[in-house]
C-alpha cells in the first residue's frame, strides 16, 4: 500500500524584508514579500527522502493554509519534487490564531488522507512551534516532533530529538505527526525539469465550507487571542564604536568595568 | 484570590530557574500552584514554597520518562480540572511549548507563546511579547476559556515570598495517547560546567569569525573569566565548530542576558532573532560594515584574535 506523506507548508514575509503590522493588528502582508518559509523546506526535503526510499511507492502532498499568493509556497514545493497540492483559501481565514490554524489543517490533512503528516520545527514569522502538537492533538496520532534525523521503517517511524537536557531516539507506530528541524539535511534546489513539471501538477482548492468549518471558529473575530497594541522597537540607541589600535581588549574591559559587570 | 497553575521544570528536584522567574509573575495574578513531574518532583516543593507557591502537586510514573510529552499533558490536565486556575503558565522551552499547545487545545483555550512580561487587568493576564525579530513588542490576551501562555527565561526577577506550601500527590489517569511515542534510547547531555545559556546573566558567543574548532578555546577562556555562558551562530555550528545546543538564534536558543558579547558574528537578522533583547549588546568584528553594530552599545572593530585575549586578561587582572 502506497504511503500517503502531507506535508504543512507556510507561506511567510520574507524575514529579510521590514515586517509590520496592518491596521487591524494581523500581519501586514501587502507591503512585503512572500515565500515559502525556509523551514518548511526542510519538511519537503523529508518527505521526498522518504518517498524515495519507498521506491516511488508514496505520494507527497503539500498543504498550506493561506491567501492566494500562499500558492507561491505551494509552487516552491511541488517543484521541489512533491506530487501534489492542497490549498485552504478563504476570506474568513484572516487573522485565525495557532488554535484555528490547527482546527484547519487538521480538518484538511484528514480530508485529504495521510499516514505520515511532516511539518517544519516552526513558522519563521509566528515563530510559536505549537502547530505540530496541536495537530497531533487534534488528529489523535503520536507526535514525533523536533527530529534532526528521520526515517520510516514499515509502519514505525523513527527519529532523532535532540532536546534540552539530552538527546533522544523516538518510535511510533504510523500515522503520525512529524516536525523536523533544520538539522535534518540540506533542503535540494528545484531543478529546471523540476519547475516545469510543478507546472502541471494538481493544486487542489478548498475553503471553509468543504471542511465543515463554521466562520466563526475561526478567522480575526473566531480567535482565541487577540493582540491589543503592537509597538515598533525603539531603535537601540548608537552605541560607541572604537577601532582597535591595539589596546581595544583594555577599552572594552574599561567599558565593562564602567557599566559594572566586572 | 484565583490560582494560577505553574508547570515546573526541573531536573532530580532541582528547580531551574525560570519557573522561579515563573512564580514571581504568577504572583501578579493570583496563588501560584506548583505542578512539579517525574522523577524528585517532591523535592522541588521547599523551593518553590519559598517563592510563593501556595501548594505543589507532584506525580512521578515511568510514562514521564519512557513516552514523549503526552505523559506530561495528561498530568497538567488533572492538576487544571482538580484546580480550575485562572491561568496555566508554562516554561518556554522547546518541550513547555509542546505541552501547553497541547493543554490549550483539549481544555478550548487560547495559547501565547514566548511572552517576555506579564500583567493582570480585569480582564486576565496580558502579556508582552517581542515578534519579528524583536522589530516591534506587543501586549495581547487570550478570549477564549482559560489562558495558556509560555514565558521565555529571564523575563521576571527570582523573587523571595515565603509561604507554608503544602505538598498534595496528583492522581493521573494516562490516556491511549500517552504512550503513542516511545523513547527508545536516551543519552543526556553532558554538563560543561558552565550557566545554561537561557538562563545566563552573560553570554559570550562566537561565530564563523572564529575560523575553527579549536579557536573556539579564546570564547570558552573570556566566557569563564566572566561565568558566562558560552553561545555560536549558526554558521559555526554548521561546520561543526561548536554542539547546535548552543546556537543561538531563529532555529537555537533565544536568550535575553544581562550582556551579550559577540565576537566574529556578522549578525544576520536570524541570529538577531536570537539575541536582540539582550540588556547590553557588544561586538568584536573586524568588518566596520558588519550590521551587529546597529545594536551594539559598545564595539570593536578589529581582529578577535588580538581583541578578545586581551580582554580576557584584562578582566583576570581585575578580578585578581
Ligand atoms: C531559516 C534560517 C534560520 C537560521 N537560524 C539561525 C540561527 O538560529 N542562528 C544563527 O546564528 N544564524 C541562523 N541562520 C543563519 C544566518 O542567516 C547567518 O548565516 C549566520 O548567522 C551567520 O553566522 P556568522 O555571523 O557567524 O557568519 P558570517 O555572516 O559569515 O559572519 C562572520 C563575521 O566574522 C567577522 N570576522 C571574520 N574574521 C574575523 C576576525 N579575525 N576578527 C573579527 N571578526 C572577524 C566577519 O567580518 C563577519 O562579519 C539562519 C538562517 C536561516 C535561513
Ligand atoms: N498556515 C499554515 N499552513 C500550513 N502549514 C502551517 C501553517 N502554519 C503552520 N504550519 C506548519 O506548522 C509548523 C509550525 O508552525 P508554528 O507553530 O506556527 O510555528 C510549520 O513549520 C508548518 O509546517
Amino acid at each position: 500500500m502506497s504511503l500517503r506523506i502531507v506535508v504543512c507548508v507556510k507561506y511567510v514575509p520574507d524575514a529579510t524584508g521590514d515586517r509590520h503590522f496592518a491596521d487591524d493588528l494581523t500581519l501586514d502582508r501587502d507591503d512585503v514579500d512572500g515565500l515559502l518559509s525556509e523551514l518548511d523546506e526542510y519538511a519537503v526535503e523529508q518527505a521526498l527522502q522518504i518517498a524515495g526510499d519507498h521506491d516511488g511507492d508514496a505520494e507527497v502532498t503539500v498543504l498550506t493554509v493561506g491567501p492566494e499568493d500562499a500558492k507561491d509556497a505551494l509552487r516552491k514545493a511541488l517543484s521541489m519534487g512533491a506530487d501534489k497540492a492542497v490549498h485552504v483559501e478563504d476570506d474568513d481565514l484572516h487573522g485565525t490564531d495557532a488554535l484555528g490554524t490547527s482546527l484547519v489543517l487538521a480538518k484538511a490533512v484528514e480530508k485529504t488522507g495521510y499516514d505520515l503528516v511532516i511539518c517544519g520545527m516552526a513558522s519563521t514569522d509566528g515563530t510559536m512551534g505549537v502547530l505540530p502538537a496541536m495537530l497531533s492533538e487534534r488528529l489523535g496520532v503520536p507526535q514525533v516532533t523536533l527530529l534532526s534525523e528521520v526515517s520510516v521503517d514499515g509502519s514505525t517511524v523513527k527519529g532523532r530529538r535532540d532536546g534540552d537536557a539530552a538527546t533522544v531516539q523516538l518510535e511510533a507506530s504510523l500515522p503520525a505527526v512529524v516536525s523536523v528541524t533544520d538539522q535534518s539535511g540540506e533542503a535540494r534546489y528545484p531543478s529546471f525539469k523540476g519547475i516545469m513539471a510543478a507546472k502541471k501538477k494538481p493544486v487542489e482548492s478548498l475553503d471553509l465550507g468543504d471542511l465543515d468549518i463554521e466562520a466563526g471558529d475561526v478567522g480575526l473575530e473566531g480567535a482565541w487571542t487577540a493582540v491589543d497594541s503592537a509597538t515598533e522597537r525603539p531603535a537601540r540607541t548608537a552605541g560607541t564604536i572604537v577601532n582597535d589600535e591595539g589596546k581595544g581588549g583594555d577599552q572594552l574591559a574599561e567599558y565593562l568595568v564602567s557599566q559594572k559587570f566586572i | 484570590m484565583a490560582e494560577v497553575l505553574v508547570y515546573v521544570d526541573h531536573v532530580d528536584g532541582a528547580v531551574r530557574k525560570p519557573t522561579l522567574e515563573l512564580l514571581t509573575l504568577a504572583r501578579r495574578i493570583g496563588d501560584p500552584v506548583a505542578v512539579a513531574l517525574g522523577a524528585g518532583a517532591a523535592d522541588t516543593a521547599a523551593t518553590l514554597a519559598e517563592h510563593g507557591a501556595v501548594k505543589v502537586l507532584t506525580a512521578d510514573a515511568a510514562e514521564f520518562t519512557d513516552y514523549l510529552v503526552v505523559p506530561k499533558v495528561d498530568a497538567l490536565q488533572a492538576a487544571y480540572d482538580s484546580v480550575s486556575p485562572a491561568a496555566v503558565l508554562v516554561p518556554s522551552s522547546a518541550e513547555g511549548k509542546e505541552i501547553a499547545a497541547r493543554l490549550a487545545v483539549r481544555i478550548g483555550s487560547g495559547l501565547i507563546t514566548d511572552a517576555i512580561d506579564l500583567t493582570a487587568d480585569d480582564q486576565g493576564p496580558v502579556a508582552t511579547q517581542s515578534v519579528f525579530a524583536a522589530a516591534y513588542t506587543t501586549k495581547s490576551r487570550i478570549t477564549k476559556g482559560t489562558p495558556v501562555i509560555t514565558v521565555k527565561p529571564n523575563s521576571a526577577p527570582v523573587e523571595p515570598a515565603a509561604v507554608a506550601g503544602a505538598v498534595e500527590e496528583l492522581a493521573v489517569t494516562f490516556g491511549e495517547a500517552a504512550t503513542g511515542t516511545k523513547v527508545v534510547a536516551r543519552t543526556p547531555r553532558e554538563s560543561t560546567g558552565r550557566p545554561e545559556l537561557t538562563e545566563a546573566a552573560i553570554v559570550v558567543s562566537g561565530g564563523r569569525g572564529v575560523n575553527g574548532a579549536e579557536n573556539f578555546a579564546i570564547i570558552e577562556a573570556l566566557a569563564d573569566s566572566l561565568g558566562a555562558a558560552v553561545g555560536a551562530s549558526r554558521a559555526a555550528v554548521d561546520a561543526g565548530w561548536y554542539p547546535h545546543s548552543n546556537q543561538v538564534g531563529q532555529t537555537g536558543k533565544s536568550v535575553s542576558p544581562q550582556l551579550y558579547i559577540a565576537s566574529g558574528i556578522s549578525g544576520a537578522i536570524q541570529h538577531r532573532a536570537g539575541m536582540q533583547t539582550s540588556k547590553t549588546i557588544v561586538a568584536v568584528n573586524k568588518d566596520a560594515e558588519a550590521p551587529i553594530f546597529d545594536l551594539v552599545d559598545y564595539g570593536i572593530v578589529g581582529d578577535l584574535f588580538q581583541v578578545v585575549p586581551q580582554l580576557t586578561e584584562a578582566i583576570k587582572a581585575r578580578k585578581g
